[in-house]
């Protein structure tokens, strides 16, 4: 996926390969301009336009998306596929009622009369949560609090029950104890209409409680890919411990030091050579500016692939350095003493 | 000197006393109906009757959900905002009348940074002349060479490359930004340092660096610094105290490690177990989650505030206003708190027991 822009070519995502299954999801964890967006967009054909040169493939249900027409892919796009974006207050229009803006949504992929529309829009904001669905139906956005905002939009998402629901960063706008009431709403819709979802965010909270598996991405690449447990609990990327180590923990000790990476996330129009990570990954090599390591799957470890050029058994002294509480200075010192090797 | 007691004021600096005391700070928003005769029906109640003290040295968190009346706390504590009731005293003089050339001299005192570091910094002034302003302002280093020689001095310290004073705010990323907006708020050592969500806007891997760098600069330079955020981790690693805001009410306040080990109000026990946690293997329990929205501070509950949405409410809870104040509990764990401090102040008829806590699923502690 690579965009024009006046200062050259973005290179937003580059490369990327994941897959989701019904009932499952998927967790797509990075920074701003990591390319995490911009990979769900191009899913929904929201990136076509002039200029933007997208390759590759997206299979949905066997058909390749990027293949279709703009026709067919309406067909698809809030039919089949559906998603919620961080705002909720730009994502509604702000001089229709709430209830019109869902009657649309319904009719636009359903032969079903306005009356029926109607009951289904009700039904749809009941099953949200939101009390008092029939009367609440008339209201516009600004009458609704942020949370009520939320629910709107999945009720709107989840209109024509799609397969496949794509959250992005749908509850960072929100306040904790209403993030906690969306995924806990997001969970049960999964549970009852078997979808699948790929909830892309920045908060490693919230992938660890809503994720089976997580994709790392940095630089529009996946650099890291594993079940939810395997990278909380056994992380092999530099960029993923990186982001493990500088947020604080509820649930850690509360003098604990953060451990920040270090500059900041690269261009995408001129990425760094070799590994993108290499600026800012402590335990870079100089080969690591010339070789651009692939996503390969651990020995042993099928489902879990990293892009890294260091070696396994350091990667995995390392970590257990850092985990136990060193600095990656520490842990680079410790490995670089149990023997130099070429 | 021994000051003798609490009105001692006159000249010289006081040491003793905390350097901050609110008293019964509140603030109301009048609504209005109107537009040329604009008659007042009724006012939004953001902060309504708050009482606390900032000690010196130490970092103050406050912290609530959208609309809890933290930030107006801060503004007014900042004389941004005129209290419509109620006292902020600043080491032991009363300011909050203050006008002038006295409030010109608070300011100097008490300095802010902002949430936003794209839209707190003047995109047409270089970094130079932003963190030399508040010199400007006051004043003060009148000879040029002087304020440049500062504001290197200042950059240095929140790290970064003094050499870039005379680049502009959109050549630097958002944690630059941020720490640019430190180095002005330093920049006339400032006796109180109000950081209202310096780093909700960050990404995580630099808001890391702006949390280190505001913790070691605590630190170095004994300030004394009020944390607003809405990330309860971020507070509890930044903070000594912390304040529970709902509704324009403190319900609960205390040292951090007593209020995140054993948070005794029902409000602070359901903010805590709403806190995703990073790591999948505690997901173990159900979690108790709040239901419905904070209520309009236009017209807030009778009663405690929060009864609308607590699970332990009973009939008192409506009709009776909680006071904030230590309560006792079945479980009395020895040894918290250093200086005779045992645990949280607490506004609720029927604080939290350690069995309630562990019910609703808190993940805290270490």
């Amino acid at each position: 996926m690579v965009f024009p822009s006046e200062d050259g070519v973005v290179r937003a995502v580059d490369g990327i390969t994941y897959e989701v299954h019904g009932g499952r999801t998927l967790g797509i964890v990075g920074e701003s301009g990591s390319g995490k967006t911009v990979s769900s967009l191009t899913t929904l054909g929201l990136t076509r336009r002039e200029g933007a040169r997208i390759s590759g493939r997206i299979v949905f249900e066997g058909k390749d998306l990027l293949t279709l027409g703009e026709e067919e892919l309406r067909a698809v796009r809030g039919n089949d596929i559906a998603m919620i974006f961080q705002d909720p207050l730009s994502s509604l229009h702000p001089l229709y009622r709430v209830g019109r803006q869902l009657v649309e949504t319904v009719r636009a992929h359903g032969d079903v009369s306005k009356q029926q529309a109607r009951q289904r829009a009700i039904e749809l904001l009941g099953l949200v949560g939101i009390p008092d669905p029939a009367r609440r139906v008339d209201s516009f956005p600004h009458e609704f609090s942020g949370g009520m905002r939320q629910r709107a939009m999945i009720a709107m998402a989840l209109a024509n029950e799609p397969k496949l629901l794509i959250a992005d960063e749908p509850t960072t706008a929100l306040d904790v104890t209403v993030q906690a009431q969306i995924l806990a709403l997001m969970e049960r819709l999964q549970r009852e209409l078997g979808m699948a979802i790929v909830m892309i965010t920045h908060d490693l909270g919230v992938v660890a409680e809503m994720a089976d598996e997580i994709a790392v991405m940095y630089a529009g690449r996946i650099v890291e890919r594993a079940s939810a447990a395997r990278i909380f609990a056994a992380p092999e990327h530099p960029y993923t411990w990186g982001l493990l180590k500088s947020i604080p923990r509820l649930d850690g000790p509360r003098e604990a030091e953060l451990v920040p990476i270090p500059g900041t996330p690269p261009s995408l129009i001129s990425p760094p050579s070799g590994c993108h990570f290499h600026p800012r990954c402590p335990y870079s090599q100089p080969e690591h500016e010339r070789v651009d390591p692939a996503l390969e799957p651990l020995a042993g470890e099928p489902g879990h692939q990293v892009a890294c050029l260091l070696q396994a058994d350091v990667r995995a002294r390392l970590w257990r350095r850092l985990a136990a509480g060193g600095t990656p200075a520490q842990a680079l010192a410790e490995v670089g003493q149990q023997g130099e090797r070429a | 000197m021994r000051a003798s007691e609490d009105m001692a004021g006159g000249a010289g600096p006081q040491p003793e006393g905390p350097l901050v005391r609110v008293r019964d700070l509140v603030k109301h928003f009048p609504l209005t109906r109107g537009i040329v005769f604009q008659r007042k029906i009724g006012a939004v109640r953001a902060v309504d009757g708050v009482s606390f003290d900032i000690e010196r040295g130490e970092t103050l968190g406050i912290v609530g959900e959208t609309g809890c009346g933290k930030s107006t706390t801060a503004r007014l504590i900042m004389r941004l905002l005129d209290a419509t009731a109620g006292g902020i005293d600043f080491e032991g003089q009363d300011i909050t009348g203050a006008k002038g050339a006295r409030l010109k001299a608070i300011r100097r005192e008490v300095q802010m940074i902002f949430q936003d570091p794209y839209s707190s910094l003047n995109p047409r002034k270089t970094i130079g002349s932003i963190i030399a302003e508040p010199f400007a302002i006051h004043g003060l280093l009148r000879e040029k060479g002087e304020r440049g020689r500062e504001v290197q001095r200042l950059m240095e310290t929140v790290g970064l490359n003094a050499e870039h004073y005379n680049r502009y705010p959109h050549e630097f990323s958002g944690g630059q930004r941020q720490r640019i907006g430190v180095a002005r708020a330093l920049a006339l050592s400032p006796k109180l340092l109000i950081a209202d969500e310096p780093v909700s806007a960050l990404d995580v891997s630099i808001q890391a660096q702006v949390l280190n760098l505001l913790r070691d600069l605590q630190r170095r330079l004994g300030l004394t610094v009020v944390f607003i955020a809405h990330d309860l981790s971020v507070v509890r690693h930044m903070c000594d105290r912390v304040a529970v805001m709902y509704l324009g009410k403190i319900v609960e306040i205390g040292p951090s490690d007593a209020l995140y080990d054993f948070p005794r109000h029902p409000y602070t026990g359901a903010l805590l177990a709403a806190v995703p946690v990073a790591d999948p293997s505690k997901h173990g329990s159900e979690r108790r989650l709040l239901s419905g929205d904070v209520p309009s501070p236009a017209s807030p509950p009778s009663g405690c505030r929060f009864h609308t949405r607590c699970p332990k409410a009973q009939e008192l809870c409506s009709t009776r206003e909680p006071l904030l104040e230590e309560k006792s509990s079945p479980v009395v764990e020895g040894s918290l708190g250093g200086d005779g401090q045992a645990g949280t102040r607490v506004a609720c008829h029927f604080p939290l027991s350690r069995e309630e806590l562990a019910q609703m699923g808190v993940r805290s502690g270490g």
